[in-house]
């Protein structure tokens, strides 16, 4: 299929296996994390992307080792590292709010960590040397933390986390507390310092395009549960269930009646009438009325006929696109994404009687 | 009709008049309640004693050279003051012994304090500033009434066969030691939990993180992130255990006087208000000179720190 990236190596270098997490006890009892499992692998830029109190920083804590499971097991390379303090993980955490520390310099935070392992001096300086160059800090190395900007904060706690040479690095929201232009600059940034160094990226997030940029794979969680586990081209295209496609991009909910299955897809029959052949969500059970998912950017709008009807609503001008929301003759509402040239309009107004063409490849039925 | 520049003018100079005015009372009582007396105190100890306390006005250096210093009644030959040396080293070792134990006890109390919910510190706070809604005399008898060898602690030793007679605790130094304890902690937790409130608990995470065990996030991050507040407790209870009148006169007996009873037996008793005003100025500077050294030595190990 096509995919767009390789396949990484069979390794798993965490394996979290049947965790629960439950804060509080009795009446108040609350599971952050509800028998969750999944497999990450060695080398991989691994995302955990899902609304706050979804249970992704949960997850991730749970693999530093700040909290510990309720039941289930972690593994790291296939030893259990559920019950370890987070001083014997080889795992290290780049944190939302950097917590670098306030009374050393960039060069003491960096070294922080080797220091503790008890590494030699000399062997420290070295790696400390390495890894301000690696993050383009070494003008800075004897500035108190206080006194650098945000992004140099944000490479500082990097370099400091990955100077031990962790097998697992953990990334919690990261980027969450730059501004726009420096958040895509250190996206990049953090795809290049995965690929030098090698080291398996966990990134926890609630950014979807954030996660869809930089991941090679793709956790989309919701309360306390891992909904889906893919590549973002999966994730986007082939949600599995209604949550997983309305928190990744913008899509067109459409109710169907399933006429008959083959060949790994459904057919499925629109309120207007239209039959369309259809992917199917893995573990989707065969029934009557099922959900079927057209992404805006996969429709086509006609003047004519199409496989549904209706009538454009509103035109909204994007720049790269333009978005035409158009009210359906079953009562559903449907958004078509139109790619703009320079030379013309849409050429759609307001009251327009328009067709909605849907393509072969353009449909997902849901299973839930 | 003013220009700007002078209406500015008056503004300034009726600023500058008013602040005068406000700070007016704040600086009468420094002027006539602190600075006056200890010129005082200070002018008495160049003076000649009086027959019946008070003082003759009659200049003489006879109180400094007594504070550690004794003239032999026979010959008037100088001899080191023994006794005012030993006063003088057990005060200063208590007070020291005091801030440690103080530090000792109240350094978790303030780490647990500030690991609590927001509302149970609260609780706690209040908890802890209890003792002072009542007069240090009478805590102070009750931790005498705790100590002593019918008191609740040898009761409690006897009936389990720790030991098989009373511990005699009371008016010995330890006692002194435990009252002053008592009387000072809040006075270490509150600077220490005011530090340890504002510290990022993140970073004790990012410290374990790295590989630093318990012990080594103790040492290398929250002691050096909440040194403000254990410098500041430190001189909150070295100042006054080291002064303390009331807890050692009432633990240990006045059998073993310290330096607030030698100061009280001269201007007492003993009828020598210059020497018992030297032996103040002594302790002032003692004081004085302890905390520059302690404050510079702290401030240094810090920028060593990094």
């Amino acid at each position: 299929m096509g995919y767009c990236v390789p396949e990484q190596s069979g390794r798993n270098a965490i394996e979290v296996r049947g965790v629960r997490k439950v804060f509080g006890s009795g009446e108040s009892q609350v599971a952050a994390l509800d028998t969750v499992s999944v497999p990450i692998r060695e080398n991989e830029f691994f995302t955990l992307l899902g609304p706050s109190g979804c249970g992704k920083t949960t997850l991730l804590r749970l693999i530093a080792g700040f909290d510990f499971p309720s039941a289930g097991e972690i593994l790291l390379y296939g030893d259990d590292i559920a019950p370890l303090p987070p001083f014997k993980r080889p795992v290290n955490t780049v944190f939302q709010s950097y917590a670098l520390f306030p009374h050393m310099t960039v060069a003491q935070n960096i070294g922080f960590g080797l220091e503790m392992l008890g590494k030699p001096k000399a062997e420290i300086k070295a790696r400390v040397d390495a890894m301000l160059k690696l993050v383009k800090m070494e003008a800075l190395a004897g500035r108190r933390t206080s006194q650098i900007s945000g992004g140099q904060q944000q490479r500082v706690a990097l370099a400091r986390a990955l100077a031990p040479q962790p097998k697992v690095l953990l990334l919690d929201e990261p980027l969450s507390a730059l501004d726009y232009k420096l958040r895509k600059e250190m996206q990049i940034e953090l795809k290049r310092l995965q690929h030098e160094t090698g080291i398996t990226f966990i990134f926890v997030t609630h950014d979807q395009e954030e996660a869809l940029t930089m991941s090679d794979r793709i956790a989309v969680m919701s309360s306390g549960k891992i909904l889906q586990v893919g590549s973002p081209w999966d994730i986007y295209d082939k949600p599995a269930e209604r949550f997983v496609a309305d928190f990744i991009g913008e899509t067109n909910f459409l109710t169907a009646a399933i006429t008959g299955m083959g060949n790994g897809k459904a057919r499925a029959t629109l309120k207007s009438g239209a039959t369309i052949d259809a992917t199917v969500a893995e573990g989707f059970q065969p029934k009557d009325n099922a959900t079927v998912v057209v992404r805006p950017e996969h429709a086509k709008l006609t003047k004519g006929k199409g496989d549904l009807t209706g009538t454009v609503e509103n035109v909204v001008y994007f720049g790269t696109d333009t978005h035409i929301h158009v009210q359906l003759d079953s009562g559903e509402a449907f958004t078509v994404r139109q790619q703009n040239t320079r030379s013309a309009g849409c050429g759609f107004e307001r009251g327009d009687k328009v067709g909605i063409s849907i393509g072969n490849d353009a449909a997902q039925v849901l299973r839930d | 009709m003013a220009s700007a520049e002078e209406v500015a003018k008056a503004a300034e100079r009726r600023d500058v008049r008013d602040r005068w005015l406000l700070s007016a009372p704040a600086l009468l009582i420094i002027l006539f309640a602190a600075t006056g007396p200890l010129l005082i105190v200070l002018v008495y100890s160049f003076l000649t004693p009086g027959s019946y306390g008070d003082v003759r006005w009659q200049f003489s250096p006879e109180a400094w050279v007594s504070v550690f210093m004794e003239r032999d009644i026979f010959d008037d030959t100088l001899s080191i003051a023994a006794a005012h040396v030993t006063i003088f080293w057990r005060s200063i070792k208590l007070a020291i012994v005091t801030t440690i134990a103080t530090l000792a006890l109240g350094f978790p109390t303030a780490y647990f304090m500030a690991t609590r919910s927001e509302k149970t510190r609260d609780l706690w706070l209040f908890l802890i500033t209890i003792p002072f809604w009542t007069n240090l005399l009478i805590r102070t008898f009750a931790v005498l009434q705790i100590i002593r060898n019918e008191g609740i602690v040898n009761a409690i030793l006897l009936k389990l066969g720790i030991v098989s007679a009373p511990i005699q605790i009371l008016y010995t130094d330890t006692a002194i030691l435990i009252g002053m304890a008592y009387v000072y902690l809040p006075l270490m937790v509150l600077p220490i939990y005011a530090s340890m409130e504002k510290l990022d608990f993140r970073l004790v995470e990012a410290g374990y993180d790295l590989y630093a065990t318990r012990f080594k996030v103790l040492r290398r991050i929250i002691f050096p992130l909440v040194k403000p507040g254990v410098i500041a407790g430190s001189i909150l209870v070295f100042i006054p255990a080291l002064g303390a009148y009331v807890t050692p006169s009432v633990l240990g007996g006045g059998k073993n006087m310290m330096l607030s009873n030698l100061i009280e037996l001269q201007f007492g008793q003993g009828r020598n208000w210059p020497l018992g005003s030297a032996l103040s100025i002594a302790v002032m500077v003692i004081v004085m000179v302890a905390l520059l050294a302690y404050v510079r030595n702290a401030g240094r190990s810090e920028v060593r720190h990094g």
